[in-house]
């Protein structure tokens, strides 16, 4: 029998003594924090959780079918449109296949760019995915400094390529400009002004108390439950553990592509000594952290990349092909929110249009996991747990 | 391990039942039978060679040419086939698994080809078969809760069909 302290600290004794009817709660899918239109129907005794039933097809756009009515090189902007806030990077993910498919070999040039805007897009994709998490866990302005930082990227894509969100800046063959001239200095100084700001979102955000209360140890993953849902980035990594001798899980590392394999980056992967001591290897805490130090690993890589890019030979993109090969290519690359995966069926009728054009969307996987981790916990718990996540509806539903 | 040899411990392990192996192509795949995929996949999951326990993906393709004129120069007969893409977290190398099947049932328009589910292997494979049985029209058998996931539960057809009709009219909201 609980005594009357107990029963106020742990509500979860509270709900187990007053049984109350089991009742279904509709989340979303215009609630503010379900990040976009994602559905969640929860079956809850009290303030328990019990089921979680997300609710999916609210942003279906037919990327697919379009994706076999159009050549690879049309469909580029409707990869833009699955992960909205990582364009770049779903850019690169698709060309990828279909270089694949071909047989393609890009040059040094159109590498060292491509690593460098697909890094400058994981670091805007992570930032928002930080803002948009504080806004989930009630506090508003880390969102306002996570967006003034993001639109000086976007400033820099804009001049890259005249767009700031759906940016089919990255093409099949390499990349559809070269940079302007001056963009390697101003993209150096936005760095020399970013990287001491990660360690002012730290003191606002990552180590405040309120936040550290609200995120640590709630909705503990562990490596085989991550693993068996096909889960991965960091939603994977934060769940993994270098003690116990883990791989470092990413893709860049695994299987290197545009170069990765030269450049030096460290793959984040828990325990950290930083970390305050209620948090617990898998849950929100170590998910989030593991993406802002992600965004310190970025801002290397694109250092090096600049670098590279001055002493960079060839061109900065290739011819295509006349048609597509007949066979099929499978290729995940490691975009902000994990692996995406794309796979491409060439029509055997010497066509450039192909047979079947897959995606799969990291966002996805992460997301099937929510019913797993969210049972047993409160309703308060359900937004930290899913903002944790950080899942674009564009890439889940296509 | 590479992929020949992984195909070699497959057929060791499972003779003539692994119909046929392409390992020339880009991302080389087995072909098995319907009927054999639950224990491939239990193989594939548990040897401690293989260990495949990541299920990246099951996409559905349809192999149809509508024009009947193309249709004799299309380089394959009208099928269906489902793929799986595997990898191995402790091996880190990855390998493909396709069933080939017919795009009806016995040849009956509207009979969805019955594939077994794989749920019990890999949770991951819960959603992904939601997916391809929403979009491609493959029954799962033994799947724990196999419904719609992107498209509403009155939808009519199956969109990734290659002889998919539009529909003209979805509650009062023209289609064309």
């Amino acid at each position: 029998m609980a005594t009357a302290t107990e029963t106020t600290q742990d509500p979860t004794i509270v709900e187990f003594d007053v049984r109350t009817d089991e009742m279904l709660v509709n989340m979303g899918p215009q609630h503010p924090s379900t990040h976009g239109v994602l559905r969640l129907v929860l079956r809850t005794d009290g303030e328990i959780i019990s089921e979680c039933t997300p609710h999916l097809g609210y942003l279906h756009r037919c990327a697919e079918k379009i994706g076999e009515n159009v050549t690879p090189i049309q469909f580029i902007p409707y990869t833009d449109r699955m992960d909205y806030l990582a364009g770049m990077n779903m850019n690169l993910a698709y060309s990828l296949a279909v270089e694949k498919l071909c047989g393609m070999k890009i040059p040094e040039k159109a590498q060292v760019i491509r690593v460098i805007i697909a890094e400058m897009n994981r670091i805007a994709s992570h930032l928002v995915g930080m803002g948009a998490y504080g806004l989930d866990l009630g506090t508003f302005s880390p969102f306002l400094y996570a967006f003034r930082e993001r639109e000086m990227i976007l400033d820099l894509f804009e001049e890259v390529c005249g767009a700031r969100l759906t940016y089919s800046y990255i093409t099949i063959g390499g990349a559809h400009d070269d940079l302007p001239e001056g963009w390697v200095e101003r993209c150096a100084k936005f760095l020399d002004y970013l990287e001491p700001r990660i360690n002012e979102y730290h003191t606002l955000l990552t180590f405040n108390h309120i936040f550290v209360k609200r995120t640590a140890n709630i909705g503990v993953m562990s490596k085989e439950l991550a693993i068996s849902y096909g889960c991965s980035g960091p939603m994977l990594r934060g769940s993994l553990s270098r003690t116990e001798g883990d791989p470092d899980w990413d893709l860049r590392r695994l299987e290197p592509y545009c170069g990765y394999e030269n450049y030096e980056f460290d793959v984040i992967i828990p325990p950290f000594p930083e970390a305050p001591p209620e948090a617990v290897i898998g849950d929100c805490w170590h998910r989030f952290y593991v993406r802002m130090r992600e965004v310190i690993e970025s801002i290397k890589i694109v250092r090096q990349g600049l670098k590279r890019y001055a002493t960079a030979q060839g061109s900065h993109r290739v011819e295509l092909p006349k048609h597509l090969h007949p066979g099929e290519a499978y290729v995940e690359s490691e975009c902000p929110r994990g692996q995406m995966g794309f796979y491409v069926v060439g029509s055997p009728a010497k066509s450039m249009v192909p047979l079947r054009v897959r995606a799969r969307s990291s966002s996805f996987s992460n997301l099937s996991v929510t019913n797993a981790i969210c049972r047993g916990c409160l309703i308060a718990d359900v937004p930290a747990i899913v903002g944790s996540i950080d899942i674009v509806m564009g890439e889940i539903d296509r | 391990m590479n992929a020949p040899d992984i195909a070699a411990s497959l057929e060791a392990q499972f003779g003539p039942r692994i119909k046929s192996k392409k390992l020339d192509a880009i991302d080389p795949f087995v072909v098995v039978d319907p009927a054999d995929l639950v224990e491939v996949c239990r193989f594939l999951r548990d040897d401690p060679r293989l260990q495949f326990d990541l299920l990246n993906c099951i996409s559905g393709v349809d192999y149809l040419e509508l024009d009947p004129k193309k249709a004799p120069k299309a380089g394959y007969e009208p099928h269906l086939e489902v793929v799986y893409h595997l990898s191995s977290f402790p091996h880190k190398h990855r390998f493909v698994v396709k069933l080939i099947l017919p795009r009806w049932k016995e040849n009956k328009a509207g009979d969805m080809p019955v594939v077994p589910s794989v749920t019990s292997q890999w949770a991951a494979a819960d959603w992904h078969e939601r997916e391809v049985y929403d979009l491609s029209g493959v029954w799962f058998d033994g799947h724990p809760d196999l419904r719609r996931i992107l498209l509403s539960e009155d939808w009519a057809g199956h969109p990734l069909r290659k002889d998919y009709e539009f529909p003209l009219e979805y509650h009062g909201i023209r289609g064309r």
